[in-house]
């Protein structure tokens, strides 16, 4: 499929920034399928929630970062989860979510297995679903061994966004990956297995495409061993017509109880996976604002509510016709808020702007990119971390349980990632161990020079200062991109962006 | 002749419906296979189904109790370097 390339044309004002750049350049239709799902789109992330329906228990293959025995209330990483769901518990559970979260507009099936080795389960939640909330959309990530047969069911439910975790397309690569797949009655394990895994994944994705079903491609980054390698599924998977590529980072510890975790395989930091995403981008489009959430997440991404609707306070809960009538006006009533809201923002962008506000382009460290009499000033791509909510710079610094990151010029502002402040398990309150959290929160800010945020403490503001990290609270209720790019122009103006960014000193 | 899931059985379904003699069925605290239907898919497969997509472990054995899956043949992890973890994460 040849989608016009999303980052190089689009928007050419300040404020639509990198929340248009994954949306803009699209044909209408996709736009217009893409725009209210928060794993498509990264503008629709900061508005729309979704959930996933943990009713896909069985797996037909396994993966080294994955251990089928885990379930902690405290984690958050794909494959885990705290309750398992009947079709009929897990429709109920989308409806009075939907109820309660207007944003909601996505029922996705993730697992805790694959959803496609439990087929009856997950075509039997969709079909329930689509009668009683059609507005909510349907989607599936699935690993592809059963895809191909899958196909045709898919289609016909009406599941228009499918995920394929698609890690090689190479044996020799998928040998490392994959220890075994279930194939035919038999465990097929090694080279063999990830042929065959390989060979069924390209098939699915060719047969969605040709069906009309967007496809997004995620791969797991696990250094050494597909790193590299990824830049070649990238390009592979775009020219078959895959919408959207999203390189993760590997979660490996050894207290998962996973092969990586227990082997000493390590996680890529946070710049090793920005470059590969970087690399991979000159290709197609790159998703930015995954979470690796949860094969239970509620919510928007980032702010899971799991907890709030497990099954006995779902099960309590009357939903008559009448209320389920009047939560899908109030999710009519909050897209057409949405909607308005970006309309607006849009005609602000493409009003006449004050001259400092320069054209945002979608690859802003590309110079030879900038049209018309506009010219970029000089100066480096600063990292920002934001403490958002809602696209706004709206969280206090001590409340934030994640960080936008930002790359920043002249030129606009892009999302790279997020960095979450409670890293997986690692010894909170509730696990027992006394740790410094705002110390692990400046440690995972790494490589970020500035952090905005609607307000912050006078300990966290003095720490992060001496970790080289500027606060800054100046922008409370603003969005993003421009207030990033208008920091940007501070630092400038005060000489910070002629030498390389400064060392860190130690948290 | 049959086979067993024993506690490690983590409840995933993947085996239940594989069952060519229809032996196995859910129950708390996990899945158990009814001995007397359980035929070990002799004539059926060449390998018992419920063991060959089992993800656990040690959680099918045979009458022997024997495990159809022994540590390490699935995960890929040594049994010893399983062990080693588990003594760094305790001693942590």
């Amino acid at each position: 499929m040849d989608l016009p390339v999303i980052r190089t044309g689009g928007c050419s004002a300040g404020s639509c920034g990198s929340s248009a750049a994954q949306t803009n350049g699209l044909p209408d239709d996709i736009r217009r399928r893409v725009e209210n799902h928060p794993c498509y789109s990264e503008e629709a992330h900061h508005h729309f929630a979704r959930m996933h329906a943990a009713v896909a228990p069985a797996c037909n293959i396994q993966c080294h970062y994955c251990n089928r025995k885990y379930d902690c209330a405290n984690e958050s990483r794909p494959g885990v989860v705290s309750e398992l769901l009947t079709p009929e518990q897990a429709v109920k559970k989308t409806l009075a979510v939907a109820a309660a979260i207007p944003q909601m507009s996505v029922l996705g099936i993730a697992g805790p297995g694959d959803p496609l080795a439990n087929p009856e389960r997950t075509f039997a939640t969709f079909r329930m679903l689509a009668e009683k909330a059609p507005d909510i959309k349907l989607c599936v990530s699935t690993n592809g061994l059963a895809l191909p047969e899958c196909v045709e069911e898919l289609a016909k439910h009406n599941i228009d966004h499918v995920t394929i975790t698609i890690n090689c397309i190479d044996p020799d690569v998928g040998a490392q990956i994959y220890p075994w797949i279930f194939w035919k009655h038999k465990r097929v394990r090694g080279r063999e297995a990830a042929a065959i895994l390989i060979e069924q994944q390209q098939k699915g994705l060719e047969m969605l495409v040709a069906k009309g079903v967007l496809v997004k491609v995620n791969s797991v980054m696990i250094p050494g061993v597909n790193d590299e390698h990824l830049k070649e599924v990238s390009r592979v998977v775009k020219a078959k017509g895959a919408f959207l590529h999203n390189v993760m980072p590997l979660i490996a510890e050894a207290e998962h109880g996973t092969f990586y975790g227990v082997m000493g395989q390590r996680s890529p930091t946070p710049e090793e996976l920005k470059a590969l995403q970087d690399a991979c981008e000159g290709d197609m489009n790159m998703m930015r604002h995954c979470r690796q959430c949860r094969a239970d997440a509620v919510g928007l991404l980032g702010e899971d509510r799991g907890a709030e609707f497990t099954m006995d306070k779902v099960e309590a809960m009357e939903l008559t016709d009448e209320f389920l009538a009047e939560a899908l006006a109030r999710r009519a009533a909050l897209r057409e808020k949405v909607a308005a809201e970006r309309e607006a923002k849009k005609a602000r962008a493409h009003a006449p702007q004050p001259q400092q506000a320069v054209i945002t382009l979608h690859r802003p460290s590309q110079k030879s990119a900038l049209a018309g009499r506009h010219v970029a000033p000089e100066g480096r791509p600063v990292l920002m971390a934001v403490a958002a909510k809602g696209g706004l710079i709206a969280e206090h610094f001590g409340h934030a349980r994640e960080f936008l990151v930002y790359e920043v010029t002249g030129a606009g502002a892009k999302l790279v990632g997020h960095r979450k402040t409670d890293l997986y398990c690692a010894g909170d309150d509730s696990c027992g161990e006394a740790v410094d959290v705002l110390g692990r929160t400046i440690e995972a800010l790494e490589g970020c020079e500035v952090v905005l945020c609607s307000k912050i403490g006078y300990e966290p503001w003095g720490r992060l200062e001496a970790a080289g990290i500027a606060p800054n609270g100046e922008h409370p209720l603003e969005e993003i991109e421009p207030a990033c790019v208008a920091v940007w122009h501070e630092m400038l103006q005060a000489g910070k962006l002629a030498q390389p960014a400064p060392e860190r000193k130690c948290a | 002749m049959a086979l067993e899931i024993v506690e490690s059985c983590v409840n995933c379904w993947a085996c239940l419906p594989l069952c060519p003699s229809q032996a196995i069925y859910e129950a708390k605290p996990h899945f158990l296979i009814d001995a007397d239907r359980c035929t070990e898919c002799a004539g059926d497969y060449a390998d018992p189904q419920c063991a060959t997509i089992c993800p656990i472990e040690g959680a099918i054995v045979n009458e022997l109790n024997e495990p159809l899956n022994p540590p390490g043949s699935l995960t890929g992890i040594p049994p010893a370097r399983w062990a080693q973890a588990q003594r760094e994460i305790s001693a942590r």
